[in-house]
């Protein structure tokens, strides 16, 4: 489906860069977070580009989490939490989006696979059911068509009623982002998806991110600098709750604006 | 001391403790079994008393107490169940809460005859259900409710925070959460709770002592207005209120009695056990 007035960014065979069409898909103005008196983030201004994989790095405490919790209101779940400033997902502000239809477009995989203990299947049917889809065919592909997203169906498609949590850890985290997708979301977040995974496991993982920017956007929130090396394409940089610089993943890893995010590159702190 | 020697100790010690706690139930057990087992038979479980008591069966007892713990349960488990879910899904954490909380905690270690008594002023009197099954059914109910509360609470509690957080962020409601995600995996703890304060029901005589208990009737109940027969009060009258019962009748109802609530007590940790091994998180 190509739309005239913005086609599609094209698609890149490397992976460093901006989409040639920028579109903002969230624009952040003037954001503060406070859970009780801890201020988390601090008036934070910045876009997500539509089709981008933006990396977000930063020590830990920075506000990684809390930023990716904003985007989808999880944050909302938290007793002392507080906000003001504005986020705006395609020029609407989330605050006046239904939450749980929000959550379908915005959705996130956490940093441990957070695996349901039933099926596989059940898994990943679970947000589709909790939105009306009954239909077991319609089900049926979704399952199908995710997993293969996430390259795990060819691991479980004997399997599929199985308990989810027999799978390793490696094989839940694809599960979980397949469960993510079956919801279509336009937005993925990743938070430090591959901190507890192997490098083969890893790689996978970021394969599919890398396939999913088709048709997505994602933010990347890692520990580890090397993988938003390799994946985003641009990259910002968090401390203590403050949005200290961001750019091209380029620009971020060879020639750095500001002191500290060299600091933090070169391993000085975090 | 060597090591081992100090544990072969411990272990000494730990196992004749254990001991010195299970022997006395062997013991009650060997004793109901040995005098009471000789006079069960199928027409002692089946037919109405004769003779003052004296001889025929336990019949119109058993069924008192089946219809008081079923009716009970009617009431308790659903009340119970949903107060447990507001207390651990949806009441923010207060002093009102906190209050609630602390009630219930004390309410469950309040000594049966005092809810005997509120009963026999709330539902006979008050509400003029007079003494009858619904009276005991309800006393028996106001009584399990803060156990069932307190284990469902447990229950709901030990699911992990991350299945709510996991069903959230794929926009399931607060509701579809509960029924969806967390439930499911709190359903036997929750039923274990409820099966053993089933069974302290079936086996208590001081909250249905005034508000349904009957010496004896001629017939069965007709309706939940009627008065009935239980097992632990007819034990009680078999045992001091009449002489020259036979023996072995009082031992037979108290083995049935026994019986009842034990089974009831296997069947709850025959259902924990499944679910242990199922439990994987
Ligand atoms: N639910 C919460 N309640 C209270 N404080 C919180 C909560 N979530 C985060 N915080 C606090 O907010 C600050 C930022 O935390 P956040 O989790 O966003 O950091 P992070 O960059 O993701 O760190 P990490 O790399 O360790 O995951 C920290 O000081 C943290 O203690
Ligand atoms: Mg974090």
């Amino acid at each position: 489906m190509v739309n005239p007035v913005h086609p599609a960014p094209v698609h890149r065979c490397g992976v460093h860069g901006v989409p040639e069409i920028i579109i903002n898909k969230v624009v952040m103005k003037e954001l503060d977070i406070w859970y009780g008196k801890i201020h988390a983030l601090k008036s934070l201004n910045m876009n997500i580009f539509k089709n981008e994989i933006l990396g977000i790095i930063g020590p830990a405490n920075s506000g990684k989490t809390s930023f990716l919790r904003q985007l989808n209101r999880l944050n909302d779940l938290e007793l002392n939490y507080k906000a003001i400033g504005e986020v705006l997902l395609d020029d609407k502000d989330i605050q006046s989006i239904n939450p749980e239809v929000l959550r379908r477009r915005v959705g996130m995989i956490f940093a441990l696979p957070q695996v349901l203990p039933i099926s596989i299947y059940d898994n990943i049917a679970y947000g589709p059911r909790m939105h009306g889809t009954k239909d077991r065919k319609r089900l049926d592909a979704i399952v199908e068509e995710t997993l293969n997203a996430s390259f795990l169906w060819d691991e479980v498609k004997d399997r599929l009623l199985e308990s989810a949590t027999k799978l390793s850890g490696g094989q839940q985290q694809r599960l979980c982002i397949s469960r993510t997708l079956a919801l279509d979301p336009e937005i993925i977040l990743f938070d430090e998806p591959c901190s507890g995974l192997d490098p083969i496991s890893t790689a996978k993982v970021e394969e599919s991110m890398l396939k999913l920017k088709e048709k997505c956007t994602i933010v990347l929130v890692t520990n580890n600098t090397k993988q938003a090396a390799r994946v985003s394409d641009r990259t910002a940089f968090f401390l203590m709750g403050e949005l200290i610089e961001i750019d091209t993943t380029e620009k971020i890893f060879t020639a750095p604006s500001d002191k500290r995010t060299e600091g933090y590159i070169l391993g000085k702190f975090g | 001391m060597k090591t081992t020697t100090k544990q072969k100790i411990a272990f000494a010690i730990l196992f004749l403790c254990t001991v010195i706690v299970v022997l006395p139930v062997l013991f009650v057990l060997a004793v109901v079994i040995k005098n009471g087992w000789p006079a069960i038979n199928w027409e002692f479980l089946t037919t109405m008393p004769r003779n003052n008591m004296k001889a025929g069966g336990i019949y119109p007892a058993i069924m008192g107490t089946i219809y008081l713990v079923s009716l009970s349960t009617l009431f308790s488990l659903p009340i119970g169940l949903f107060a447990a879910i507001y207390l651990n899904e949806y009441a923010e954490e207060n002093m009102l809460t906190r209050l609630i909380r602390l009630a219930i905690v004390n309410l469950a270690g309040v000594s049966s005859v005092v809810y005997g008594l509120f009963g026999l002023v709330m539902f006979v009197t008050f509400l003029k259900f007079g003494v009858s099954i619904l009276s005991g059914a309800l006393t028996l109910a106001i009584m399990n409710l803060p156990v069932i509360i307190t284990a469902s609470v447990e229950a709901l509690a030990s699911v992990p925070y991350s299945f709510r957080e996991v069903s959230r962020s794929l926009g399931a409601s607060r509701w579809q959460t509960i029924r969806h995600s967390v439930l499911p995996f709190a359903i036997p703890g929750i039923l274990t709770g409820a099966i053993l304060s089933l069974a302290r029901a079936a086996g208590e005589t001081a909250p249905i002592l005034f508000t349904v208990a009957a010496f004896y009737l001629p017939n069965l109940p007709h309706s939940v207005f009627d008065q009935a027969m239980a097992l632990p009060y007819h034990l009680y009258i078999i045992s001091t209120q009449i002489p020259g019962i036979p023996q072995q009748m009082r031992y037979a109802t108290a083995l049935v009695l026994v019986g009842i609530v034990f089974s009831m007590n296997i069947f709850a940790v025959i259902i924990r056990s499944k679910f242990r091994k199922k439990k994987k998180w």
